[in-house]
């Protein structure tokens, strides 16, 4: 190839690989936080007070529209103006958790969706609570059909993570920046970060296809 | 300094880069629907010669962030001796990437039309060309314009990277704003809120539209 310099390109390497594990490390922070905060979302539209849900649901439709590069900077900048400073990865594992619950929640209301009518009235008719019926019966239910948006979405954390560098967050991107501007040599740390990328994402896609048929065969959906 | 006061000395400059996002989003969804359209017919064909570009094409495109393709195509295409624009290269990034998402609406748009509308066209010896342009296409339209909208949303999303090539966009005015008067909340919420209203106001009335008027047309509603 053109200018490609492999001693440089092998000499950037463990660098750009450290880089990579903080990159996975923020993907699965910020998925952890996305997970358990979108069902809150989720559930947070179920309830009877209806208000709550139009908020709730104004919110989420706010959030999903508007640019993750964006929040993130909101995140981050707007504490201190009012007297809280967060740390890059404070600011950014919030500001990637919100945006990706916000998606998740989406997910799970889907999910929550396609449960028979007949499992609510079998949980009214044996008199379970609202927490035994959602523990128990619906939410178990719910979690295969959510199963695939749910991987889809931590391949898309991860495709995300990038924009953590804007803050400071020294994942790949910002290393491979950092390298850059050190070398004046742009070629070979952008070309390997984004060969790192697919190596990771195009595998995980694969999994996260093939997870989704292991769970179905599982509960006996598909044969 | 109260927000009015905000709004008008800085409302000029935020509505600068709305029109620029806005121009940025125009370019790149003209790109974004024409490559769909190509990679997706080409994914779809018989011929290994022309599958096999698509499908690399989309599976890089769709493996990489948005942010590592706008800087290889900003920073390292110029290496290659093509040097293109910012906002060139801005559109052409953002325009690239969420066509190999659409590639696919469009091959699962095809795919979805009856085998039925395929051999009734082969039954009237419509030339292939034809058969494609005048039956199935308007069909696989109908059927893949409700995730269009949401891939235009997340094209929108995708403009504001731009801001870090130094695209003048409406990310890059609040961010401007953000350094010189350290109105963080007044001036990335305000973008936050353009953004909204753009996504919310403009996109997906204007695709709602566009699904009922192509319903309509096809004789579905």
């Amino acid at each position: 190839m053109f200018d490609w310099k492999w001693d440089f390109a092998f000499e950037i390497l463990p660098r750009l690989l450290w880089a990579t594990l903080n990159t996975l490390m923020a993907a699965g922070a910020g998925y952890a936080i996305a997970v358990v905060l979108g069902l809150v979302l989720a559930l947070a539209q179920r309830t009877p007070i209806r208000a709550l849900t139009a908020v709730v649901r104004e919110a989420v439709e706010f959030i999903r529209s508007t640019p993750l590069v964006l929040q993130i900077f909101f995140v981050f900048y707007v504490g201190p103006q009012f007297g809280l400073r967060l740390s890059p990865w404070t600011a950014g594992m919030i500001a990637i958790g919100l945006h990706y619950a916000a998606y998740l929640s989406e997910v799970y209301r889907g999910g929550i969706e396609s449960v028979p009518k007949g499992q609510w009235e079998a949980c009214t008719a044996l008199s379970l609570s609202t927490r035994d019926t959602y523990a128990r019966i619906i939410i178990p239910q719910a979690l295969p059909p959510a199963l695939a948006g749910m991987g889809n979405y931590l391949v898309g954390i991860f495709k995300d993570t990038p924009m953590l560098s804007v803050i400071g967050v020294a994942e790949l991107m910002h290393t491979a920046n950092a390298i850059g501007s050190e070398h004046y040599r742009f070629l070979e740390p952008i070309t390997m970060v984004g060969v790192i990328f697919l190596m990771i994402s195009l595998p995980a896609a694969g999994l996260v296809r093939l997870f989704e048929t292991w769970v179905r065969r599982k509960l006996g959906m598909i044969r | 300094m109260s927000y009015l006061d905000f709004l008008r000395d800085y409302g000029p400059r935020l509505l600068d880069g709305t029109l620029m996002t806005a121009a940025q989003f125009l370019c790149a969804t003209v790109l974004a629907i024409a490559i769909a359209l190509i990679a997706g017919l080409m994914k779809l064909s018989h011929n290994r010669l022309i599958r096999t570009p698509a499908v690399i094409y989309i599976e890089i495109f769709r493996g990489t962030s948005l942010l590592v393709q706008l800087y290889w195509i900003f920073f390292v295409l110029p290496l290659f001796g093509l040097t293109l624009e910012k906002f060139t290269a801005g559109f052409v990034a953002v325009g690239m990437n969420l066509g190999a998402y659409g590639a696919e609406l469009v091959r699962g748009g095809i795919q979805s039309v009856p085998r039925g509308q395929w051999e009734a066209a082969y039954a009237l010896s419509l030339s292939p060309a034809k058969r494609m342009w005048r039956i199935i296409l308007p069909q696989a339209l109908v059927n893949m314009l409700p995730p269009w909208g949401n891939l235009l949303i997340e094209l929108l999303k995708g403009t504001a990277l731009v801001s870090l090539i130094s695209v003048a966009d409406l990310m890059f005015e609040a961010k401007q704003i953000n350094g010189s008067t350290f109105l963080s909340a007044q001036a990335f919420g305000t973008a936050l809120i353009i953004y909204y209203i753009f996504a919310r106001l403009i996109v997906t009335p204007f695709m709602r539209w566009l699904e009922r008027v192509m319903a309509r047309r096809i004789g579905r509603a």
